[in-house]
């Protein structure tokens, strides 16, 4: 399973799992997981779409990821758990639906668009996606103080001069560049497992920060690395050995936050 | 055969909690008609002293008699009860007068078809506690006070022989606190029925009470104000030494 | 209105069965979401839709109507849920969504292994998208009959679930089994859930659930016209989106039609903005004159 297409397939998903792992940490710390329902709706219209056009996914995942991103941003923390949101997101996926109903072979894209699908990747597929990834890495490594700042004490980080609301959209942002990479491997229903399960487990047993990122990435490595070689051994969905992976890992992480001695407890315990 | 005056009765309750004994042998009584204050320290049980008394927890021992039959013989509207918090979100589509309704029947199967008795009931109900008012807004838009009202009409509504609040006045300030035990002493009176509430400070009460319950250390001592809220009375039921201050009207109970 | 309702629209049996469905639907989530806004349970008609995709897939895998799928799987995931607890808590958001993501997994499995198995296309779209108007006749008695048990059911418990929604204690210093009834209450909800699933599809379910609803709330303030209203609006909503996925035949794509789903979902947004077009009730329904006035200082 190692031949030629198949290492790019095996590099565009490590860089996709790396860039999940990382910007899920975050998502985490911040308590706000909800951009990552959110965003990946709005790129599967705009992957259904652009397909129905006959222009690469990728320009249609990018500006409706990015678009999604700037709306929740612009929307602010309160709109989140508004009807308005929660039925425009539903619209998203009618969107979706509609566009790929339209276009031919609807069940087959459909499947592939929401549960993710990897045949082998061309090598230039693999440039964007690395390209992606590089520049999602190094914003996150950029941002890395005031990221970490504004999570945890986000009046300090005013008083500091560091706009809570200017790092909340960069993020946003970020995850909108991270969710255009990571929806064709995962799928959009698929994504926040494999964003948000590794960062979760992570934090479930660590309190420090740089380990639970590393963690994060790791999780998140192993899970897509797993998922690739089941895949290639039965056939089955890669969405599914994301999905059930990230529960699994997540489920781990809880049990041994319960039975790991006392000051993983009380690690834990802040972690909440 | 005793002259049964006495509304409800607790004798020898002890309840345990979490492996903790709470109140070992609790008794008192009140009368009808009767404003009783049941104050103490946070964390001294008087919520649990109520929720014995609603059926919410089962005392280890003793019994709760309500005008002389045991409390799980009596009808369930004999008692009304106003909690601390209401459950409810700030938008719910309840308005006052929907709260209040469902305190006659909200217990029953099916649902109530409207009739003029029922939105009389209703009306009047609120109009007893003032609440006419704000009859149609969303209950979980009003103030404290505007709640705590609606929450009494609710309990009121059907006609119970005992009253119980949970704390009422711990959110409110000072002038609804004022509203809110005028109007209890006024339905107590007016509807012959005995009032119960719990607060940790006695002093807005005072003057109102006809007798106050006073439980600290898992003992309860009860009587008027003068014959319980005295130095050597509250150390006995501390256990340990404290003073009783009387500071202009006000009454300060300091731990030495 | 000739260009709305084609000639021959109501001829056909798919297209009949499609209207009473959507009726079904309609009503029973228009009664069934001002209750849940009521209890605060938004969030487990959330999960209930994504677990509703797991039951449908796997009732295809195993060869009977997503129908029985979305019913079962939401049955049992209700019983389950109220032993953990549905309210949306801190960090329950990402439990929840992790777990699901599981469940999200296996349905990608099922579907796979179903269409590999039946060698049919498009079992994915109509489970995740909406079936309404390829529902199988032999299922139409069962979505007819689980809605009706689901408004009977709210009918009978309709005091208690206010009662206990408003404060659990006094409910059971009443003696109502506020833990039954909380049951009973999800499991109607899972009903409604499968019902709205089959009509527009697992994915897309939650827009009958919360819209009308939502929609009806911001027009009138009694629970009662609220559940009235939502019927109403879900009713108009359905029906008007079925009418257009038919006429939508002649649209382009020709000879294609696009999904009800898609209507639907953009006419329940449709509806909620449009609230936002006459003025805001004011909250303060006050008379000027109450007893004890109520002007403490904030």
């Amino acid at each position: 399973m190692f031949t030629g297409l198949m290492a790019n397939t095996w590099i565009a998903a490590s860089i996709v799992a790396v860039v999940a792992g990382m910007v899920g940490f975050f998502a985490v710390l911040r308590g706000d997981t909800f951009a990552a329902h959110a965003i990946p709706n709005g790129a599967f219209a705009g992957a259904a779409g652009a397909s129905l056009l006959g222009i690469n996914v990728i320009w249609g995942l990018l500006v409706m990821a990015l678009g999604g991103a700037l709306g929740i941003g612009a929307l602010g923390r309160k709109a989140r758990h508004d009807v308005v949101t929660a039925l425009a997101l539903v619209l998203m996926l009618g969107l979706g639906a509609l566009f790929v109903s339209i276009s031919t072979e609807y069940a087959q894209e459909t499947y592939a668009l929401l549960f993710g699908q990897i045949l082998g990747v061309s090598s230039n597929e693999v440039l964007p996606i690395a390209g992606l990834g590089i520049l999602s890495v190094a914003a996150i490594g950029v941002a890395f103080r005031p990221l970490m700042l504004t999570s945890a004490m986000p009046e300090v980080a005013d008083a500091r001069g560091v706009s809570t609301r200017g790092t909340e959209l960069y993020f946003l942002i970020v995850m909108g560049l991270a969710t255009s990479m990571s929806v064709p491997v995962v799928g959009a229903l698929l994504m926040f497992s494999l964003m948000i399960g590794p960062a979760a487990a992570a934090r479930s047993v660590t309190a420090r920060p740089g380990v639970a990122l590393a963690l994060s990435v790791v999780i998140a490595l192993a899970i897509t690395w797993l998922s690739i070689a089941l895949f290639y051994r039965t056939n089955w969905p890669l969405g599914f050995f994301v999905g059930i992976g990230g529960a699994i890992f997540y489920l781990i992480g809880l049990a041994a936050r319960a039975w790991l001695p006392g000051q993983a407890r009380t690690a834990g315990a802040l972690a909440r | 055969m005793k002259t049964q005056t006495e509304l409800l009765e607790l004798d020898g309750i002890s309840v345990r909690l979490g492996g903790r004994e709470i109140f070992g042998d609790v008794g008192f009584a009140v009368r009808s008609g009767e404003f009783v204050g049941v104050i103490g320290p946070n964390g001294a049980g008087k919520t649990t002293l109520l929720r014995v008394i609603l059926g919410l927890q089962p005392p280890a021992s003793g019994q709760v008699l309500i005008g002389g039959e045991p409390r799980q013989k009596i009808h369930k509207t004999s008692i009304g009860y106003v909690p601390q918090k209401l459950n409810i979100d700030q938008d719910v589509p309840l308005r006052a007068r929907d709260v209040v309704s469902l305190g006659l029947d909200g217990h029953r199967l099916g649902f109530a078809l409207p009739s003029r008795q029922r939105r009389e009931f209703v009306d009047s109900a609120l109009a007893d506690v003032g609440a006419s008012g704000y009859a149609n807004a969303r209950v979980g838009e009003l103030s404290g006070g505007e709640q705590q009202r609606v929450m009494i009409a609710h309990a009121l509504i059907s006609r119970p022989r005992l009253l119980l609040l949970d704390e009422p006045l711990a959110n409110l300030d000072l002038r609804s606190e004022q509203e809110i035990v005028t109007l209890l002493g006024k339905l107590a009176r007016e509807q012959d029925i005995a009032v119960l509430l719990s607060a940790h400070d006695m002093n807005p009460l005072l003057g109102f009470m006809d007798r106050i319950i006073y439980v600290a250390n898992g003992k309860v001592a009860s009587g008027t104000t003068d014959e319980v809220v005295t130095s050597e009375g509250l150390s006995r039921l501390y256990g340990h030494h404290v003073d009783v201050l009387h500071v202009h009207d006000r009454v300060v109970v300091v731990a030495s | 209105m000739h260009f709305l309702i084609e000639p021959g629209f109501l001829a056909s049996e798919p297209d009949r069965t499609a209207l009473l469905i959507g009726a079904v639907v309609a009503i029973t989530s228009g009664v069934i979401g001002v209750f849940t806004v009521i209890r605060g349970q938004s969030f487990a008609g959330h999960s209930l839709a994504d677990v509703a995709t797991t039951g449908g897939a796997g009732a295809f895998l195993v060869g009977i109507d997503q129908f029985w799928g979305f019913l079962v799987i939401g049955g049992v995931a209700a019983l389950l849920m109220e032993g953990i607890g549905v309210q949306r808590r801190r960090g329950r958001d990402v439990a929840t969504g992790v777990v699901l993501g599981g469940g999200l997994g296996l349905a990608a499995l099922f579907l796979y292994l179903g269409t590999l198995q039946t060698s049919t296309t498009g079992a994915s779209f109509t489970i995740l998208f909406g079936s309404i108007f390829v529902i199988s006749p032999d299922t139409v008695p069962a979505i007819v009959g689980a809605g009706a048990v689901a408004l009977v059911t709210t009918a009978l418990l309709a005091r208690m679930l206010l009662l206990s929604a408003l404060s659990p204690d006094i409910a059971r210093a009443r003696n109502v089994n506020v833990r039954l009834v909380g049951i009973a209450y999800l499991i109607t909800l899972a009903i409604d859930v499968s019902l709205s699933a089959v009509a527009i599809g697992a994915i897309l379910s939650t827009a009958l659930l919360i819209g009308p609803a939502a929609t009806a709330l911001r027009l009138v303030k009694s629970p009662v016209k609220a559940m009235i209203t939502a019927a109403a609006i879900g009713l108009a909503t359905t029906w008007i989106g079925v009418l257009l996925a038919y006429d939508s035949y002649d649209w382009p794509p020709f000879g294609h039609g696009w999904p009800v789903s898609f209507f639907v979902v953009a006419l329940v947004l449709l509806a909620y903005l449009l609230t936002y077009a006459r003025k805001p009730r004011r909250a303060a329904v006050r008379s000027p004159h109450e007893e004890g006035p109520e002007c403490s200082p904030a």
